[in-house]
């Protein structure tokens, strides 16, 4: 049963039907989708939602499609992992990791917005979808139109990085390099959107797209126990995850699946790319755009579309925002992996390492539940930690030598 | 053609005629349709709608002018 009201503009709160738009006619301002949570009531229990398949869909009824989906039925429903060495490392109580770096199929966050926005996609008739990325988007983009049989298209820049075209050109898509500096880029992209009767997922159908993120917040609480966390880590790019998490919270709240814990929302960017944090930290509502230079190129988005929205969603419940170096980035990368066996790309050695910062900073507690969100898998960003890593010991097949490197090593951790 | 565009201006350009100069250089139409306006930044939602080159020129001065120029979207190229 679809509770889907209206989409509903941000700014002035002009009100829209349900169609492939998303920006206010009237004042330029971003639409959402707004429900009509009554006809939920006492219907939408947790024994419904246990009872089905463990998918990020076993929430569709708080999702803008009409019917069941028709693009990434198995996505979603990623681990939630306490991390109990970490917790002795950070000096904290209650800590939690939601792990999107194993999301199906393309290892991120992405797989669950895009499998919304594509699901909309055909909902709405169209056959061909696109979006410009320079990462995860694409891979997920390409990925999940293969597997629903849709055409896609992806923008890139022309000066990608190999492996991230082959991570999204070995799914058949076409793909599309721009020669030009970001902005330009990002502006024909926007004409291309406004031109071509495709679904850009990020453009036409965003408003359906980011609703996919609100999943990743269900997860968190049913797999806390039917609990919202005191205290919630999101990386920032756009900002929308930041928004998107608060609003699941708030839903979940509404509809009494969980308490109200007074969750408080921090938001984490890399420092050479950091608008929404700087806000928050010079007490502005307002986003200086910047240029973006750090290795966290998944959240290199210099001119946030959400900052605003994220860094009011920030101040509201209570949180904070912090930017940490690409030195402290790797540093977190190497950290979650030694002590919990995850390996997650450069957006995750960000979350993490602000949540260190926010913690020696006594901007969260050490005492109430703390999660961490990871979105996006190591395997995809190995340029950033390959200097980092240990090179191996190189011995000749001879047991001795082998002996002798065993010795060794018990000299250099008993010394 | 018709462009959908936020212009963020700086401390430098926000108190500079810029949008109006724009009409008197290129024959452009020019729709404001939101502004927000602070000591050290503005941020203005505007329409600009002419022949394509003449409508091209017009952007790629508006950033000759120190002007920060995106689409309505703000930001399309995602990670």
């Amino acid at each position: 049963m679809s509770i889907v009201r209206a989409l509903k503009c941000r700014e002035c709160g002009q009100e829209y039907p349900i169609e492939p738009t998303h920006v206010c006619e009237f004042c330029f301002g971003p639409l959402e989708v707004v429900y009509d949570y009554e006809r939920l009531e006492g219907r939408f229990t947790r024994e419904l939602i246990e009872s089905r398949p463990r998918t990020m869909w076993r929430y569709k009824e708080l999702l803008p499609i009409d019917g069941e989906p028709s693009v990434g039925a198995q996505n979603g429903f990623t681990p939630l992992i306490r991390a109990r060495n970490l917790e002795k490392v950070l000096g904290v109580s209650e800590l939690y990791i939601k792990n999107d770096s194993v999301c199906y199929p393309t290892l991120s966050f992405k797989d669950r917005v895009v499998s919304v926005a594509l699901s909309k996609a055909v909902e709405f008739g169209f056959k061909t979808v696109a979006c410009a990325s320079t990462g995860n988007l694409a891979g997920s983009v390409a990925a999940n139109a293969a597997a629903a049989g849709l055409t896609s298209y992806v923008f890139i820049p022309h000066d990608l990085e190999q492996g991230k075209v082959v991570g999204a050109g070995v799914f058949g898509t076409k793909i599309v390099g721009i020669d030009g500096a970001y902005d330009d880029v990002n502006r024909l992209c926007s004409e291309i959107a406004g031109k071509y009767g495709w679904a850009f997922v990020n453009v036409n159908v965003r408003p359906f797209y980011a609703e996919g993120s609100k999943t990743y917040g269900y997860e968190i609480m049913e797999q806390l126990g039917w609990r919202a966390p005191k205290h919630v880590v999101v990386p920032m790019a756009s900002g929308s995850l930041c928004t998107k998490i608060d609003k699941a919270i708030k839903e979940f709240v509404k509809l009494g699946l969980v308490e109200d814990a007074g969750t408080a929302v921090y938001g984490a960017q890399a420092t050479g790319c950091s608008p929404i944090s700087r806000s928050v930290k010079e007490g502005s509502d307002l986003i200086h755009p910047v240029k973006a230079d750090t290795i966290a190129k998944s959240l290199a988005i210099g001119n946030p579309a959400d900052g605003y929205y994220a860094n009011r969603v920030i101040r509201e419940s209570g949180g904070w925002a912090e930017d940490v170096s690409d030195a402290e980035v790797v540093d977190a990368i190497k950290l979650l992996a030694e002590t919990e066996g995850i390996f997650t790309e450069n957006a995750g050695g960000v979350t993490l390492g602000v949540t260190r910062k926010l913690i020696e900073q006594g901007r969260i507690p050490r005492d109430e539940s703390i999660v961490v969100c990871i979105t996006g898998n190591g395997l995809k960003t190995l340029e950033a930690v390959t200097d980092a890593v240990d090179r191996p010991c190189v011995i000749k097949p001879s047991i001795h030598e082998f002996d002798a490197l065993v010795q060794a090593e018990g000299e250099r951790c008993a010394a | 053609m018709k462009l959908r565009l936020y212009l963020t201006f700086n401390e430098d350009t926000v108190r500079e005629p810029i949008i109006w100069k724009l009409g008197k250089q290129f024959d452009v139409v020019t729709n404001i349709r939101t502004a927000e306006v602070k000591d050290h930044m503005g941020l203005v939602g505007l329409e600009i709608e002419g022949a394509d080159d003449v409508v091209e020129r017009a952007v790629a001065w508006l950033g000759e002018q120190g002007v920060q120029v995106s689409p309505i979207e703000q930001n399309v190229l995602e990670g």
